[in-house]
């Protein structure tokens, strides 16, 4: 994945130096967090992110001769959904296109999703997708889903939906 | 190059499905993923694909001068390599310890359960033996290569012939495969290793863990045997204490 500005991705917090995390993203090198790009956050009051944390966050910096660098809030000082997260739920890899098929404004795989049964989904532009569901069992059978069916034609997949609604594991 | 490190909310959740009795991709406790062993066109090549993780195996030979404390043994020599091409947490250099612990385990499971008749080897006793080479390569990295290996190491040499030899005094003639067939090496049993893979200090036990399951274990448990019921090595590694009953 090669990083762009202003692109949302699911970060993993590798380390905490000083003032700044470092985050993998699954580029070719670490982005660096502040920890004053949250929202709320000052310098007395820090946010609550540990090691091996997930964030969503953009890229504020991102160009081939710097070290990328994120922010957790957008351009008002506001979150907007951004930030740590990710208390127990399953997070998967997927190829950049599916991420940019289901972040497509009117997109059909989304629309099929939507009536299988209720979720959470955090979808980050570096192929990495964050799902929860009400049970263990549902949130298995999403994550395979969605891995599954990056290579599926429309009619396959629709297919497939439909056989996982009538069986209702 | 480092790999991509495993996130809090992934090791819970994976602690979470295994309390549960459920595997990342709907397997049971004691399930397998697929096997599948294709043999290439030189005798003695084979890949295997265990689910994901896919690993090659090749098997030559050579006329060496013996060891001096064996000189009617022939030599056996197992090189597994972890090869960048299987994760980017593999570098070239092959000091990892990841890597002298799966050739230090092959090396135990095939040389030391006397699966292959060393003594067929020896041609002129004391002057030349057979040196069987095995190289196994890693492809793909999907968890559990230890056992992918055993099983290429062991199909590679059953599938591989030698050419044959023939003697006239003091002189060896070795005949190429087309003037006289090549003769399969003789093989007592085959020795596979099955991986049990252990969570919550060894309350939750997996076989055949993939890569994910394998990252969050307490600890691994190795055991090779062959259908003999007769157990050839085993190799427990992670500190964890078991019961017999376990």
């Amino acid at each position: 994945y090669v990083p762009a500005k202003g692109e949302t991705v699911i970060g993993i917090v590798t380390a905490k130096s000083g003032d700044v995390f470092k985050v993998d993203y699954g580029g070719s090198e670490q982005a660096s967090l502040s920890y004053l790009a949250f929202e709320g956050a000052t310098k007395r009051n820090r946010p609550n992110v540990q090691v091996g944390d997930l964030v969503f966050a953009q890229f504020v910096v991102a160009n081939k001769d710097m070290e990328p660098e994120l922010v957790c809030i957008d351009g008002s000082g506001r979150a907007n959904g951004m930030g740590v997260f990710g208390a127990a739920g399953l997070l998967i890899k997927v190829s950049l296109g599916l991420v940019r098929r289901l972040l497509a404004p009117h997109s059909d795989l989304r629309a099929d999703l939507e009536q299988l049964f209720p979720c959470e989904l955090v979808v980050g532009m570096n192929g990495r997708i964050w799902v929860r569901a009400a049970s263990v069992q549902q949130t298995l059978i999403l994550a395979n889903l969605l891995q599954s069916c990056d290579t599926m034609t429309a009619p396959q997949r629709q297919q497939l939906f439909r056989r996982i609604q009538l069986g209702a594991l | 190059m480092k790999d991509t490190p495993l996130s809090n909310c992934e090791r819970d959740f994976l602690l979470k499905a295994i309390e549960e009795k459920k595997r990342l991709d709907g397997r049971q406790t004691y399930d397998y993923r697929k096997i599948k062993i294709t043999f290439g066109t030189d005798y003695g090549c084979c890949f295997v694909d265990l689910g994901q993780t896919r690993v090659m195996a090749q098997v030559s030979c050579e006329l060496v001068a013996p060891k001096e404390s064996r000189p009617n043994e022939g030599i056996m020599f197992f090189n597994l390599e972890l090869s960048p091409m299987a994760s980017p947490a593999f570098e070239q250099g092959r000091q990892s310890e990841l890597s002298v612990k799966l050739n230090r385990q092959l090396e135990r499971c095939l040389r030391n359960s006397k699966c292959i008749d060393t003594e067929s080897l020896c041609v002129v006793s004391g002057e030349k033996v057979w040196q069987i080479r095995v190289d196994v390569h890693t492809l793909n990295n999907d968890g559990n290569l230890m056992d992918a290996a055993s099983i290429a190491a062991i199909s590679a040499l059953c599938h591989f012939r030698r050419p044959d030899v023939g003697i006239q005094g003091e002189s060896v003639t070795v005949y190429s495969p087309e003037e006289r067939d090549p003769i399969p090496l003789s093989i007592y049993h085959m020795p596979i290793s099955v991986s049990f893979a252990f969570f919550q200090q060894g309350t939750y036990l997996l076989v055949d863990p993939c890569e994910r399951e394998e990252r969050v274990m307490d600890g691994l448990l190795m055991i090779a045997m062959n259908k003999h019921r007769e157990i050839c090595s085993i190799q427990s590694s992670g500190g964890i204490m078991l019961l017999k009953e376990q």
